[in-house]
């Protein structure tokens, strides 16, 4: 629908940008964040009429003079060098499908899999249903995306236990709640893995995956108050 | 509309039915995130209204022949429940909700940043559960929230009002016997920071002036809710 302006009143939305964007202010989408000139736009921010705006509702960032918001929900978009866990979505005679979380399926050619597999013989080596720990080596710019599992570390997942948590959350434990994970891998004395796509793989005893289970519920439900300063 | 213009709904000092003056609107709350399985959601009363949007996406849009290779396909379904009027409403589409569906698909696409995510689809589902006026209006308005909730990159969030004629007096946000008899009917979408129009339907005869008081009203109607929409959006609910 083509929209036509009808009434442009100041400050329409009451968020003044007179005091300019201050950081780790939660922004919603539309919000002014002032002219284009003081600051650059990052991701979730564009410039529309020498004005950054908003497109995301989350938490903005200014590093560098960059703006940047980190989204407070999102969905996982694949770039290259990524760390995923996957499930086997379907197979072809030399191709595996793989649903990596992302609005599209991934592909693992055979020259890419696990180990050596005869033409015709895919389910052989990774059946329809079973997670595997892949990397993402390619993605087009229609979203489309390749994974491999040459590379250290990465193989079928044949124990333990897959969870999932907001990929946002990702960056978080990989960061300032470094220590948080560190935390978590004591008490439960369990191997755990946090893929890129907000899948993380629990392995050891049962008592302990439950544990680790529990405690990323925690954080998930609690992240708004962390964001906000808090402990959970 | 306009069938019982005898029906007094105003009293002499401009109080309607419910006790609200011509410019009041119905009391609204909105929460955030009440649906976990879906990426974004958020559940909207409005006065009596009561729905609740679900938002899933984007993902692969199928079947493939509705893929478009440069954007995203906005697929918007708006329903009403069987029992959301007091009159039972049959399961499944109708031309009403087919209609309502697009243009509530046709207001979002002015915001939503689809050329982000070519090939793919986003699912809006609007739920009406308890009906009493302006569904369209809830619902358009609670789709933006769900949006914003689910990290949908947008441009501005639509805010839905009507104001309509009654008793040959414009008033905002009608409530249901004001919509079942009044005179008219003006349901529009307002980007509050941009001040742009993205939707408006008229039902009913206004004259330009009470057209343009009509006008007015829904503006100053939009930037109050868009007021707790932010709010909501900023604490997960607001009243």
């Amino acid at each position: 629908m083509k929209s036509r302006l009808v009434a442009r009143p100041d400050n329409m939305s009451g968020n003044s940008s007179a005091d300019g964007p201050q950081d780790s202010q939660i922004v919603v989408p539309g919000e002014n964040l002032g002219k284009s000139g003081e600051y650059e736009a990052g991701h979730g921010v564009v410039i529309t009429n020498d004005t950054l705006l908003a497109t995301k509702n989350g938490k903005l960032i200014i590093k560098n003079n960059v703006l940047t918001i980190e989204p407070i929900h999102t969905t996982y978009f694949p770039r290259p060098s990524d760390l995923v866990i996957g499930y086997v979505e379907g197979c072809t005679n030399n191709i595996w499908f793989i649903d990596i979380g992302a609005p599209f399926n991934a592909i693992l050619p055979m020259s890419l899999g696990p180990s050596k597999a005869s033409f015709g013989s895919t389910r052989q080596v990774l059946d329809i249903g079973e997670s595997i720990l892949c990397r993402v080596q390619e993605v087009e710019e229609t979203h489309s995306s390749v994974v491999t599992m040459k590379g250290m570390g990465l193989r079928k997942i044949n124990t333990g236990s897959v969870d999932e948590i907001d990929p946002h959350l990702v960056s978080y434990l990989s960061g300032n709640g470094k220590d948080l994970l560190r935390e978590m891998k004591e008490n439960s004395d369990c191997r755990i893995i946090i893929a890129d796509n907000g899948r993380v793989w629990v392995d050891g005893e049962v008592s302990g995956i439950i544990n680790a289970r529990n405690q990323f519920k925690d954080l998930t439900q609690n992240y708004r108050l962390i964001e906000d300063g808090g402990n959970i | 509309m306009g069938g019982y213009g005898d029906i007094q709904m105003i009293d002499e000092n401009g109080l309607r039915v419910d006790g609200r003056n011509a410019t009041q609107v119905r009391p609204i709350t909105i929460e955030t995130g009440v649906i976990p399985v879906a990426d974004g959601s958020c559940r909207m009363t409005w006065g009596t209204n009561d729905v609740i949007v679900a938002v899933y996406g984007p993902m692969e849009a199928h079947p493939r022949k509705i893929q478009r290779q440069d954007r995203a396909v906005l697929d918007v379904r708006y329903n009403m429940a069987p029992f959301s009027t007091s009159d039972r409403i049959r399961p499944g589409f109708n031309r009403r909700s087919r209609e309502i569906s697009k243009v509530t698909a046709d207001a979002l696409e002015s915001v939503v940043l689809l050329e982000m995510y070519p090939r793919s689809k986003i699912r809006v589902e609007i739920e009406v559960l308890c009906a009493e006026a302006g569904t369209r209006c809830v619902g358009l308005t609670a789709a933006s929230v769900a949006l914003a909730d689910a990290g949908i990159p947008m441009t501005d969030m639509v805010v839905s009002v009507a104001s309509g004629k009654v008793n040959d007096v414009v008033v905002c946000d009608l409530n249901k016997e004001e919509d079942n008899y009044g005179e008219a009917d003006l349901p529009m979408g307002v980007l509050p920071n941009s001040g742009e129009l993205v939707f408006l339907q008229m039902d009913g005869d206004l004259s330009p002036e009470e057209f343009q008081t009509a006008w007015d009203y829904n503006i100053q109607a939009a930037y109050d809710i868009h007021k707790i929409m932010v709010d909501a959006l900023k604490t997960g609910g607001a009243n």
